[in-house]
């Protein structure tokens, strides 16, 4: 729309562009090119945890590449178990990264070609080297992307250490996470994790109910408040985790948490009622938040964030024009119009340089660089979020990025962990 | 060609017969098998025949707090679901007189299943919550002077959710059986000078027997495999069976799921069967 006829960007994946191409794959098994013409549109289903999937969105992949995008929505669980138990039921996945310790020994993913990928070269380098733009190595506690980005071959079970030409995801989202807050109902500064199992917020508080992610929260807290200790938060021991279960079921049975949450629209509910005051929080969700007029802080702390990715992967099975599409569909997403969607949503996307030309200068310094706003802040549907002056949460993209202490993760305990973990949800 | 008179039944029967091994038998013995298999958190399924599953329950205290936990829900959802079903089905058989007002007002009973078990569940979110309907009302008219936190994401409101959810499946056979009670047996009674009580306690409660039985048969199954309520209106805080169940599915941790659901398959079976030595309902209906 607006941005189209602004931007020279949005002229590069055009229909046309997209019926070349498929015009190419189609000459490649059909003689005779009219044919083309006669094809249906593709349609790919995603399947994700619906952080990214938005009707905007696929709207507009359908106007500008000529894709139908479906969503299938699920939990972070439920992600794994279809990728690992049903690859066929999708066309593409919407994963975290660490969700993929456990769904490329199953051989059900293809690794991308990154010669395919028109802004390959763009992409955030925390992706593509481990190291922020700057060249300082991002925290490698837990599973930071690097580790699990490629694969060793197009058809592979095994992680590659180096980067390699078959990529396993391309990222679409990442960000930093922290603590939310009501500032309304909490009247001093907030400063630490340890403040989660503060008594004063007794029966106030909540924690997330996935345990890759949870027991990241639950380190963090513990480490805060100098209850445990760990080698390695995002791999640990027997000891650390029964250690982590242990303060963490004791502040149950203190009756700290109102309740545990497993959604994103369960955390903004239980924030949004006021059932709590403070708790493991998406980005997101602060911003729908603030959205009902009710005021939530996404609080930086110290000890720093606990960071996550996510991305697109390619299950094996995609072939012929769909899997053409979904390179489509991808290059698409790089090219910009998303980028500056999702940025609007407070997450960060892969490709910087193309979302850029899609924002407004007001709307780069404010959710990019830390700036205060110059103008009201708005959603990507057109409501006011933050007025003019605001700061966001935590500053600029590299204020927070650089200060990722870890990332979620599966462990190599994981079996253990999970055990224990509901145990502390049972108990 | 004619079939003989012995097989033709056999064929009648064959449909639902096939049906019950394809969707019923195989998948619990599947299950049955699954729980002895071994696994890993990148190999989901490693066939094996071990008893780790097992042990793992049977030596986890958790094991027993949980089912304990369980077994306290299912006796008050019991309970209560026992007695406001009964005291409407009596009202229903004895004191409304015609037979359309029964059948209206029965019908009346089942409005609430017009919409969702979920939707029915997740509408007591607002009204029981911290700034919910009640407890705006307990406030504001000075009979709460802070809001009652137990109100929601509690075993409260488990049982609430229970007794809202399952009444009609006792009021139903409870209802069926007592509208088979002969009038003149009570007429009977009270001819011969019994009072409302004893009617009650020697009549209509024995003669009930089997809608009770029946009843608690669907109350306790239902309780016994519930995930969902004791999530949504315990806040996941609550423990029961059935949610370890669906963490550990969650956690593709299928193994010692398989082996948890045949334990409490088991269990629930039991109860049942103990139900049944009290009361035939077979010899009754």
């Amino acid at each position: 729309m607006a941005h189209r006829s602004r931007n020279p960007l949005a002229q590069r994946f055009t229909r046309r562009d997209f019926l070349s191409t498929s015009a190419a794959a189609g000459a490649l098994t059909i003689t005779g090119a009219p044919f083309v013409h006669a094809q249906e549109p593709v349609t790919l289903r995603i399947a994700g945890t619906g952080v990214n999937a938005f009707n905007e969105l696929a709207a507009k992949a359908k106007e500008e590449v000529g894709i139908n995008i479906e969503y299938i929505v699920l939990t972070s669980d439920d992600v794994v178990t279809r990728a690992v138990t049903q690859p066929t039921s999708f066309d593409m996945i919407d994963s975290e990264y660490w969700m993929l310790r456990k769904i490329v020994p199953s051989g059900n993913l293809q690794g991308m070609d990154t010669t395919r990928i028109k802004e390959y070269d763009n992409i955030v380098p925390i992706f593509t080297k481990g190291e922020l733009p700057d060249g300082t190595p991002v925290a490698r506690q837990g599973i930071s992307p690097i580790k699990v980005s490629y694969l060793t071959d197009q058809v592979s079970r095994a992680f590659a250490t180096e980067p390699t030409q078959w990529m396993t995801l391309i990222p679409t989202v990442y960000n930093a996470d922290t603590l939310g807050i009501r500032p309304d109902l909490i009247d001093r500064p907030i400063e630490s994790w340890s403040e989660l199992l503060n008594p004063e917020f007794r029966g106030k508080a909540a924690i997330l109910d996935i345990p890759s992610i949870g027991i990241m929260d639950a380190a963090m807290v513990c480490e805060a408040s100098g209850l445990a200790t760990y080698e390695d938060k995002g791999n640990m021991t027997r000891a650390e985790i029964d250690r982590t279960m242990a303060v963490l079921t004791e502040a149950k049975r203190d009756g700290q948490f109102r309740a545990f949450w497993k959604e994103f629209n369960e955390s903004v509910t239980l924030m949004a009622s006021g059932e709590v005051v403070i708790q493991s929080m998406w980005s997101p969700a602060v911003t729908a938040v603030r959205q009902q007029g009710v005021p939530c802080v996404y609080q930086p702390l110290k000890e720093g964030y606990r960071a996550w990715a996510a991305g697109l992967g390619m299950p094996a099975h995609l072939q012929g024009r769909q899997l053409d599409a979904a390179y489509d569909f991808i290059n698409w997403y790089l090219s910009g119009w998303v980028g500056a969607f999702l940025n609007r949503q407070g997450y960060y996307t892969a490709v910087l340089g193309t979302a850029k030309e899609y924002m407004s200068d007001d709307e780069w310094d404010f959710w990019m660089d830390g700036q205060p706003a110059a103008s009201d802040v708005l959603s990507p549907t057109g409501v006011v979020i933050e007025p003019a002056g605001s700061v966001r949460d935590g500053g600029s993209f590299w204020d927070r990025m650089g200060a990722v202490s870890v990332w979620n993760t599966v462990m190599d305990e994981d079996r253990y962990m999970v055990r224990k973990w509901n145990e502390f949800i049972a108990a | 060609m004619s079939l003989s008179s012995r097989t033709v039944p056999y064929f009648q029967a064959a449909p639902l017969a096939l049906i019950f091994l394809a969707f019923f038998v195989t998948p619990v013995l599947l299950v049955g098998a699954v729980s002895f298999f071994d696994y890993q958190t990148w190999d989901i399924l490693i066939p094996d025949f071990n008893f780790y599953n097992y042990e793992y329950l049977l030596e986890s205290s958790t094991t027993y707090r949980t089912y304990a936990n369980t077994a306290k829900l299912c006796a008050l959802a019991w309970v209560f679901t026992l007695s406001i079903g009964f005291t409407i089905a009596y009202f229903l058989a004895f004191h409304v007189r015609t037979v359309p007002t029964q059948i209206a007002l029965f019908l009346v009973c089942t409005i609430p299943f017009w919409t969702s078990n979920i939707i029915r569940t997740i509408s007591w979110i607002p009204l029981l919550g911290r700034e919910g309907l009640v407890n705006q009302a307990l406030v504001g008219s000075g009979l709460a002077a802070e809001p009652v936190e137990w109100l929601l994401y509690s075993e409260f409101a488990v049982i609430l959710g229970y007794v809202h959810l399952y009444t009609l499946f006792m009021i139903v056979p409870i209802f069926n059986s007592m509208m088979r009670i002969d009038p003149a047996l009570i007429e009977a009674a009270r001819d011969a000078g019994a009072s409302q009580w004893q009617v009650l306690w020697t009549i209509v409660i024995p003669l009930s027997r089997p809608g009770i039985a029946i009843g608690t048969i669907f109350v306790i199954a239902m309780v016994m495999g519930d995930y969902f309520t004791v999530d949504v209106l315990g806040g996941a805080k609550v423990a029961s069976v059935g949610k370890t169940i669906v963490n550990e599915l969650g956690y593709l941790q299928y193994p010692p799921a398989a082996a948890n659901a045949v334990v409490l398959t088991l269990v629930t079976i039991l109860l049942i069967v103990g139900l049944m030595r009290i009361v035939n309902i077979r010899k009754e209906l």
